[in-house]
């Protein structure tokens, strides 16, 4: 190579470094079956215990005299639990092998406040910890450095969950691909993209790249998803909308590891039992939709469902035919390849009560760590405190 | 002084200043302004929406229905509400500016979240009748707060069952900052504080001699039979408390991005003049350092500073439901903060979604548009009800608009738009409005 040849490819070179990274095309990670996880958040505490029955209980029909399930109407999974009668679909989901049950799960010290509790459960800390970053935002920052894609972890409902919320990546929120599209291709918005070069102040830098980020995301999201028209029939219920959304994406080869729906109500202080019962068939029914809808495009082998609450409720009823804010609760798995199926371990045991609440056996976040290593298959180190441990339905 | 660093200067004292007043202070020096503001009378802009009569009879708490118990809650709720709009409200008029931004930052560095009218309003006063003042007369009289005391449990604090949670906040986040205490600091010095608790109905501090652990504990290699006031000046006393809170206000006053040459600089100061702290706010913004290219236009506004600067500007004053939901939709709501730790602030207000929003409001607000909200269905019950759809009323033509082109950019960005973006913005020089409007949707109005 001559000396001119040397100085025309290291301009070049270093031409190519100075692009900034959001103008770069998408790098993906490694694709082969793109797996996902589809967390579904059930705010306001659902009393797991008239969820998942332990119908063979005494103790169980004595601190509820009148919102207790009677053990007839159960729907019997083994000897010891049953769900709630409504949720015939999440029976067929057991009884197919695809659900896992984990009771007792929750954290030390428990705390009792929605928003503190959502708060440890989106950010993975300690119940003495302040963390600003959520356990998925974390994963966007520490296992895909070079692509800064905020459709890799995608909310079905604005605004932006902590959960998704990493320090220097965060997900996108979208409540309809086609306004959020929209929104970006205004006149003033698609002026602020052809502006965004580097600027010297960094914060302004952030704030270009984010404008860009947002753009491209969007542009992409809408475009992708718009390939395919997903006609398999839905429950109409919110949940529903949301996973109906989220099964079109993946079916239209949409790559986003991580999708976050939500479903709101569940703080059940007063008469339960038809409050509860109306959520629960959603929950189970649009759940239910979801994973046939995937199945039947034969999409369902990269996904993977996980459902959870922030804290669970009080053993014993309330005066008013409600329960009170409790602490551990039961999580569910959905997935097409459990290593285990069913429930994943005890019933809580209701004659060793701290305080009348369930003692936690299983340490959220120990959940956390077997969908990042097990499913997504990252070193879940940096994202979530790993002594914790991982656990084996996966 | 110049007029870019007078803009500077009350975007961080304050919540921004308009051409016209900005060109009458010309003649003065900083020192003169900043003394101006810091001689406001210690009981300025106290708020007095909830008096002790406005609250619900307790008398017959246990008679009450759930129905009627929830009904209570949300009246109480409601309250808040009304004492968050009342301070937005002031934040935007009040003349003592530099009182109430520095309330505002111990709003957030206290961040207490209690959801009762009248403690609410109580801690707020107590943030802004110290504010100036040295900080332990502040963290004192903080720290036996009603507020405080019900929301780090510390009533609960008893010697049979010493509870950690205000012991543990007290020196991670109010004084000395993670890495300069340990776990068994935090055991003794609980210990310190049983027996703090307060009266519910008058909502008073109280020491309770009998659930006070009297015995003697070790903190921070000290021994002794040590009172809450006793840790408190222990914890003074270590020069990390005033390192760990000059960062905190060189943050929120100054940058983002801490120099530390001049941390220690400040801190050095703030401990050698007992933590004057109003000293400390004259000390950094009569420094030269202050009105370095480098400290303007480097933070990103807070949802609270966007909005109160904007309704500055604009001669706007939003309503109620309208400030309430631009709170909660650029996720900072007064009284509301996310949890003991504050607002983490910074580019932690920046997502996809925040970013659209605040891009696009200030247009919106200006031509008197339509804004729908979108809110998560997760706690229906603390959505404040409001509408979904609010129609806005606009701005009348603001003085703004009769000055020159390069005034209203100067007044306007405190961070320098690149050449390509002033092009941009010179592109529509003859039109003050629609250069206003440019200006105001650009991602550098963002900074401050």
């Amino acid at each position: 190579m001559n000396r001119r040849d040397f100085i025309k490819s290291s301009s070049l070179a270093s031409m190519a470094f100075m692009v900034p990274d959001f103008l770069k095309p998408f790098q993906f990670m490694a694709p082969e079956g793109y797996r996902n996880i589809v967390i579904i958040q059930l705010s306001g505490a659902n009393d797991g215990l008239n969820t998942v029955i332990p119908f063979s209980n005494d103790l169980y029909y004595k601190a509820r005299k009148n919102i207790a399930i009677p053990q007839n109407n159960v729907l019997r999974l083994t000897d010891q639990a049953g769900f709630h009668p409504v949720m015939q679909g999440f029976k067929e989901l057991y009884d197919e092998g695809l659900l896992s049950i984990i009771n007792n799960v929750g954290y030390p010290e428990p705390n009792r406040s929605h928003f503190r509790s959502m708060d440890i459960w989106e950010t993975a800390s300690g119940a003495n910890e302040y963390l600003n970053t959520g356990w998925i935002g974390r994963y966007l920052d520490s296992s895909c450095e070079e692509c800064n894609n905020p459709y890799l972890a995608l909310d079905l409902s604005e605004p932006l969950s902590l959960a998704l919320k990493g320090s220097s990546k965060k997900g996108i929120a979208v409540n309809n691909p086609k306004q959020l599209y929209n929104q970006t291709r205004e006149p003033f918005f698609q002026e602020l993209n052809k502006h965004a070069e580097e600027h010297a102040n960094e914060n302004v830098s952030y704030l270009y790249k984010t404008v860009a980020e947002t753009s491209a995301s969007a542009k992409y999201i809408y475009e992708t998803s718009k390939t395919y028209t997903n006609v398999f029939p839905y429950p109409n219920h919110k949940l529903a909308k949301q996973l109906q959304q989220v099964a079109t994406f993946i079916a239209s080869g949409l790559k986003t590891r991580v999708y976050y729906a939500s479903m709101g109500g569940f703080d059940t202080h007063v008469n339960q039992l038809n409050r509860q019962e109306n959520l629960l068939t959603e929950l189970s029914e649009s759940v239910t939709a979801f994973v046939r809808n995937l199945k039947s495009v034969d999409q369902f082998n990269d996904t993977a469902v996980l459902i959870f609450s922030e804290f669970g409720r009080r053993v014993e009823q309330n005066a008013s035919g409600g329960t009170d804010h409790g602490t551990a609760n039961n999580v569910f798995v959905i997935a097409p390849s459990l290593k285990k199926q069913g429930l994943y371990n005890n019933m809580p045991d209701l004659r060793n009560l701290d305080d009348g609440d369930l003692k936690y056996t299983v340490d959220f976040r120990s959940i956390y760590n077997t969908l990042l290593n097990n499913w997504l298959q990252v070193e879940s180190g940096l994202i979530v405190n790993k002594n914790l441990g991982k656990l084996a339905f996966l | 002084m110049k007029l870019k660093h007078i803009y500077h200067l009350y975007s961080r004292i304050g919540f921004g200043i308009t051409i016209d007043e900005a060109r009458q202070l010309e003649s003065k020096s900083a020192e003169q302004l900043i003394n101006d503001q810091l001689k406001t009378n210690a009981t300025a802009g106290q708020l007095t929406l909830v008096t002790l009569n406005d609250l619900p009879n307790k008398d017959n708490n246990d008679t009450l229905s759930p129905v009627e118990k929830r009904d209570q809650r949300k009246l109480l709720r409601d309250q808040v509400k009304e004492l968050n709009t009342l301070w937005m409200k002031q934040l935007i008029q009040s003349p003592n500016f530099l009182l109430e931004k520095t309330t505002l930052f111990w709003h957030g560095h206290f961040a207490c979240r209690v959801e009762h009218p009248y403690m609410a309003q109580q801690l707020n006063n107590i943030q802004r009748t110290y504010a100036f003042a040295p900080f332990k007369d502040l963290l004192m009289a903080v720290s036996q707060s009603p507020a405080m005391l019900q929301f780090l449990n510390n009533r609960q604090n008893k010697k049979a069952h010493p509870n950690e949670n205000f012991a543990r906040e007290l020196m991670e986040l109010f004084t000395i900052g993670k890495g300069n205490y340990t776990e068994q600091d935090i055991k003794e010095s609980a210990r310190a504080f049983t027996g703090w608790t307060f009266d519910n109905n008058v909502f008073e501090f109280r020491f309770n001699q009998k659930t006070h652990d009297v015995d003697s504990k070790t903190f921070m290699h000290q021994t002794g039979s040590f009172t809450g006031e006793d840790i408190i000046d222990i914890l003074l006393q270590k020069k990390e408390t005033a390192r760990f809170l000059c960062r905190k206000m060189y943050a929120f006053f100054v940058n983002e991005k801490v120099d530390e040459t001049i941390l220690e600089e400040l801190t050095t100061f703030y401990y050698a003049n007992q933590y004057d702290t109003g000293k400390l706010l004259r000390k950094i913004f009569t420094s030269d350092w202050f009105y370095s290219d480098g400290n303007m236009g480097t933070n990103i506004k807070s949802p609270v500073d966007f909005i109160v600067g904007f309704s500055k500007t604009f001669d706007i004053i939003p309503s109620d439901e309208l400030l309430l939901k631009l709170q909660k939709s650029m996720d900072q709501i007064l009284f509301y903060p996310p949890n003991v730790a504050g607002w983490p602030g910074g580019k932690d207000w920046i997502d996809s979604t925040t970013l659209m929003f605040r891009l696009k409001i200030p247009s919106t607000l200006l031509n008197g548009g339509k804004i729908t909200f979108v809110e998560k269905d997760n706690m229906p019950e603390d959505n404040f009800n409001l509408p979904d759809t609010i129609q806005t009323s606009g701005s009348a033509t603001p003085a703004l608009l009769h000055h020159s082109t390069e005034e209203i950019i100067e007044a306007l960005l405190r961070a320098e738009p690149s050449p390509d973006n002033r092009r941009m913005l010179l592109a529509v020089a003859g039109e003050p409005r629609q250069l206003v409007l440019k200006i105001v949707s650009m991602p550098e109005y963002q900074l401050y």
